[in-house]
This record gives structure tokens, sequence and C-alpha cells, in this order.
């Protein structure tokens, strides 16, 4: 298996041109068939992305992706059916990961569940005058709650020596639909800044107040639309705006895939719903003290079987997988998604899972 | 109206008579196919309403913790049925002396052929899609009433409606009610300017030359003759601005809370924009619990036309 692996990301390093790993480690001979996922609208550019480039390079094979949200994708997966594989900003919880389990086990497989997808979240505002910005974890969670109200507040001024700040009124933006940016940003207040942000993370804004917008580009649109304002989107399109830097440990880091990536690296494991031998859930770290860490990031998950009730399924799922977290596939979503690729760590421990499938 | 039938049964015994009183095979076929169209209408209102009913059920019986926000369902819709009312009535407000006066001027003010094309320009307003109009209101409506809405928060403060503090992004309930008001001023003006424009010539001139002015002759002939069209139309764009989803959603800050307050970044939100909004990541009893709040919204839609019939009904005794 290690073997297998090896060959795997050799092939993909030397091949320059981003041919898929799995299509030149002889899988892509003979692929046919189709498979359906759904699920998170976060990997949706990067499924687009990987979608087509997988039908390129297997061309009698068709892989689709809706995004129909987190939730409904762990929901179709369970309930078995045509929904083969599923993508979700969390992993499945206590109540969900017997159910899946379940579903696996009713074609004579094990649940894989494999962290496919990080991508760093920015802070964005639109305060002129004003070009850099620095935060505290506390400070952008007493922001978001409306504690702190004008951008000359002296928590600001405190994360911001010798910057002029100007006593205009602070507009914190929040998502005003249900989306995994939002879930993580809660997380990284609620477990960086406790005394603060009681409420648990979720995707759905928890807090009445502050202005709100639908989707990133309503975000990005909101934020730019008025003078003070404060908002939270992927890093890949905070172009044009301020991106606030974020404190970890003492000193203040930007957005950049490399530093999510190295925070990812040194998350840990979540063991309460990591139950099976190819799941791996994580818990981010929001709380790292290397410079080189960025904790504000997105993680996103791929749920699958090592085995389906026909042997096309399994083949083709363990090959779309093995593109996904191959270095070509990390890549392409970077292009087209501007994610993160995933730490050479838990690439190691997906290639696990995925060689499970179908063997 | 009686004058009408009259009419249509002479024109009926002649044709009978032309055709040797037999019904020709065409008008059966089209007296048969008018028949399917109708009740096929009927039943498709009939399945919606049950689609919603039966699919309302889970979220009625459910465990509040289960619903969103872990709130009762009444609870959860009853703020956004809020803001769906609040929304459309200020559309209303904004829309029906607009519509007024640009029928008034169509069917009696402007010169024929002026009057022409600007008739089919505001029916041509009808035709552009909602989320044009979404893109509008929040890349240049929303920034263009950022000033306005400074000024309102300043100046008329001490009414409630402009309790300020003023959004900064003008993504506002207000802003959202101007955009609705201009989607919906085609229905109320086309229908106000067909029923202006058959005003009781008789009447108008008679008016006139004792000696009314336009405006006079305007105010007591053609307004009250008209009175029932613009309620009607009225009622017409009020369930177009109720159902209103995609502008609204891109357009309004919404924060689900119950405010009067027209000119802040935090504004009710209206149960089609919720459903719009919170669909995507839905499931289970969610979903059950959005399809219920928007039964709430196809029974408010219902009642508004149900009044809407009632107001013509009685307004049409009264002028006879």
């Amino acid at each position: 298996m290690t073997r297998k692996w090896w060959l795997v990301s050799a092939a993909s390093g030397v091949l320059a041109l981003g041919v898929a790993a799995c299509g030149s480690s002889g899988s892509s001979s003979g692929l046919s068939g189709t498979i359906a996922g759904a699920g998170s609208s976060a990997q949706q550019a990067a499924q687009e992305a990987w979608t087509a480039k997988f039908e390129d390079q297997n061309s009698s094979a068709t892989v689709s992706y809706d995004a129909i949200g987190s939730g409904g994708g762990r929901d179709q997966f369970i309930a078995g059916g045509s929904t083969a594989f599923a993508g979700s900003d969390s992993p499945f919880d206590s109540t969900e990961l017997p159910k899946a389990t379940k579903r696996c086990q009713g074609s004579g497989g094990q649940l894989v569940e494999i962290p496919d997808y990080i991508s760093p979240i920015a802070v964005i505002y639109n305060l002129s005058g004003v070009d850099s910005l620095q935060l505290d974890p506390v400070t952008t969670a007493k922001i978001f709650r409306g504690q702190i109200t004008t951008w000359n507040d002296p928590a600001i001024k405190a994360d911001n020596p010798g910057v002029s700040l100007p006593s205009t009124r602070i507009t914190p933006v929040h998502r005003s639909d249900d989306s995994g940016t939002t879930a993580n940003f809660t997380d990284y207040l609620h477990s960086a800044a406790a005394s603060v942000w009681t409420n648990d993370p979720d995707g759905t804004w928890p807090l009445s107040g502050g202005e709100s917008a639908a989707q990133t580009s309503g975000m990005v649109q909101a934020v730019k639309a008025g003078d003070g304002t404060i908002g939270y989107a992927d890093a890949s399109q905070a172009q044009g705006l301020g991106v606030a830097k974020v404190k970890v440990g003492n000193s203040y880091v930007a957005p950049s895939a490399q530093g999510a990536t190295n925070d990812f690296d040194q998350s840990k494991k979540d063991a309460s719903l990591s139950q099976g031998k190819y799941v791996i859930a994580y818990t981010v770290d929001r709380t790292p003290t290397s410079s080189s860490s960025y904790p504000l990031l997105l993680v996103s998950y791929l749920m699958g079987c090592t085995k389906y009730s026909s042997d096309t399924t399994t083949k083709l799922v363990k090959a779309y997988f093995n593109y996904i977290i191959s270095s070509a596939g990390q890549q392409d979503a970077a292009s087209n998604a501007g994610s993160a690729p995933l730490p050479a760590g838990v690439v190691k421990e997906d290639q696990t899972a995925v060689n499970a499938i179908g063997s | 109206m009686e004058a009408h039938t009259e009419t249509t049964r002479q024109a009926g015994r002649l044709l009978a008579g032309a055709t040797g009183g037999r019904r020709r095979r065409g008008d059966q076929i089209f007296s048969n196919a008018t028949v399917i169209a109708a009740v096929t209408v009927l039943a498709i209102l009939a399945g919606v309403a049950v689609f919603l009913i039966i699919k309302s059920v889970p979220a009625i019986t459910a465990n509040p913790a289960e619903l969103p926000q872990g709130k009762t369902l009444i609870d959860y819709i009853a703020p956004l049925a809020f803001g769906t009312v609040l929304a459309a009535a200020v559309a209303v407000v904004v829309a029906v002396p607009l519509a007024v006066a640009v029928a008034l001027f169509i069917s009696h003010i402007a010169p024929r052929r002026l009057a022409l094309t600007l008739a089919y320009v505001v029916d041509l307003l009808a035709a552009i899609p909602s989320i044009v109009y979404g893109l509008w209101g929040i890349f240049v409506l929303g920034p263009a009433m950022v000033p306005i809405l400074d000024w309102l928060a300043a100046h008329l403060g001490f009414i409630p409606f402009f309790a300020g503090p003023a959004s900064v992004t003008g993504r506002t309930m207000l802003t959202a009610g101007i955009v609705l008001a201009v989607m919906i001023l085609p229905i109320i003006s086309a229908v106000a300017r067909e029923v202006f424009s058959q005003a009781p010539r008789n009447l108008e001139e008679g008016a006139l030359a004792l000696g009314a002015t336009r405006w006079e002759m305007i105010r007591m002939v053609v307004l009250p003759f008209g009175r029932s069209a613009v309620v009607s139309g009225s009622m017409l764009g009020l369930g177009r601005a109720l159902g209103e989803t995609m502008a609204v959603t891109i357009i309004l800050s919404v924060s689900g809370i119950v405010s009067f307050n027209l000119i802040s970044e935090q504004n009710p939100t209206p149960i089609a924009a919720n459903i719009a909004l919170n669909f995507p990541e839905s499931s289970g009893v969610q979903v059950n619990a959005l399809i219920a709040s928007g039964l709430v919204l196809f029974g408010i839609t219902l009642v508004v036309n149900m009044i809407a019939r009632l107001i013509i009904s009685r307004a049409n005794k009264d002028t006879e």
C-alpha cells in the first residue's frame, strides 16, 4: 500500500503538466460508469474543476457533484441511493456517524471520511485611510458582537500601534445564508476568544444584529459598499479590500495558503468523531502559537464507502478520491478555488483510507 | 356590464341562426378546451396548497429543539411574516401614488404620441427579471441611498421608521421597498391606465364645461371612476411584492428581527428571502419548517387577494 502511494506521489511530482496521478498509475484504463456526489457548496468550485479534469482523463467516466449544501449532502449519503459520495464542511456528527457507517455496511464496506479541501478565510474590511489592520481574536469577537462600535476604540488601537484610526462607526457584516464559512469563522471566535464569543459554532449566524449579506459575493459587495464595514470571506475573494492580519501567538499573520496548510498540519484528530478505521475527523487548531500558522481556515470533508454494491462505482470512487487528494488534484483546486494544499501528513492518512476502497 | 351580456346573447343568436341552430364541432372543442384549462389552473393551485400542507406537518409536530434557531414554529415564522408584510407595504405605499400619477399622465395629460411611448416603456419595466433589479439595487440604488438615509436619520429620526442609525451600505428595508415599488409599478399603472381612459367622456366634458380645471375634473370624475381599478391593481402589485424573492434576497441586509426602522442595517427577513437563503443548506425537518413558512406566505397572499375582491365588489356596488 505504501508503495502504491509512493508511486502515486512520485508520478504526480514528475508530470509537470498536471496529468492526474491516478491516471498515470494505471487505474484510468477501462474506467467507465457514472457516480454522483452531493454536498458542500464551499467545495463547489473545486469539485467543478475536479470533475472536469477527471472526465477529461477518463473519457468514459462521468462524475457529477450537486452543491446542495453540507447537511443535505450528508443526509443524501446516509439515505444511500444514487449518492455515492458526499462533500461536507463538517464531519459526520455523533448521531450521523452510526447511520453513515450502516449505509456502507449495507454494501459490505466501511465508511471513508477524509479531509479533502482546506481554504483560508480572510477578515475583510473597508475603512478609508486605513491600509493595514491587525486584530486580536478577542477584539474581532467584540466587533462582531457589537461590543466595539467605533474604529478608534482603545482595543483596536492597542492592536494597531502607530495607525491613525478614524471615529467611523463599525458595521460588521455577516452571511445571511447558512454557510461553512460562517461555521468556521464562529468556530475560530469560539475557540480563540471563548470569553467573549459564548455561542457555539454554527453555520447560521447566531446573533441578531449587524448587517448581513447572501453568499460570498454579496458579502464582498456589502463590505465594499460601505465605509467602516468589516466581514469575512474566502481569502481568494478578498481582492480590492483591506485584509486584516490575525493575531497568532505574539505576532500578526495575514491569510495565506501556506499558513492554512501549516495550521491544519498541527491540528489534532477529533477522537470522538473519528470512529472507524477510515474515518478521519479533525479539530482545527484555532490557537496556534507559531507565526507560520494561520488559524482561520475552512476544512471540508469527502465521504464515501470502501465498497459499493456495484463494482464500477467502487472503482470509480476510488479513482476519483485518489485524484482529489493527489498533488495534481490539490493543485487544480488551488488554481480554480483558491484553496490551500492539504498537508503531507494528512494526504498520507487520506491515502491509506482511499487505498482501502475496493480492496 | 349588462349591455355587454345582452350584445353577446344577440350575437350568439345570430350565429346560431346562421349555422342552422347546430353547435359546430369547433365550438365543442373550444368550450371543452377552456373548461380543461380552467380546471387545470384550479388543480395546480389545489396541488400547491396540498403539497404545502402535507410538507408542513412534520414541522408543526416537531420538537422545537429540532427547528431552525430552536424556536417554536410560530416564534420562527411570525417575525418572517412581519418582514414580508412590511417590505410589501413599503413597496405599495411608494408605488401607488407614483403609479396613479403615471397612469393619469398617460391617459389624460400627455400628448397622444408621448403617452403611447411612455405606456410602452412602463410596461417594459415589468419585463426586467427580478435578479437584474436586485443587482441594480445593490450596486446602484443602495450606495445612492446612503446620503438620503443619513439625512433621514438626522432630520426625521423622531419618526420610528427613520430612527437610524442609518446603514452605511444602503441595503435597507427602504431600499428594498423602493426596488419592489419599481417592480410592481407597471402592474398598478397598467390596470389604472386602462380604466382611467374609459372614464365617461360626457362627464369629463361636462365638468370642464362647468368651469372645472383639469385637476378638478380628474379629481371629481376620473379618480372616483377608477378607484376600484387602483385598489385591484394595488392588490395585484401587493401580491407580487409579498412573494418577490430574488431582488429582496440580494438587496436586503436581513437579521430576522421585528422592527419598523426602515433605514438601519438590521431588518426583518421576508419569508421568501428566508427560504431562498436557508434552503440550500437545510435538511430534514428544517426544510419542513421553511415549507411551513411558505404555507403562511401562501395564506397571506390568499387573504390579500380576497380582501381585494371584497373591496372591488363593494366599490362596484357603490357606483351602481
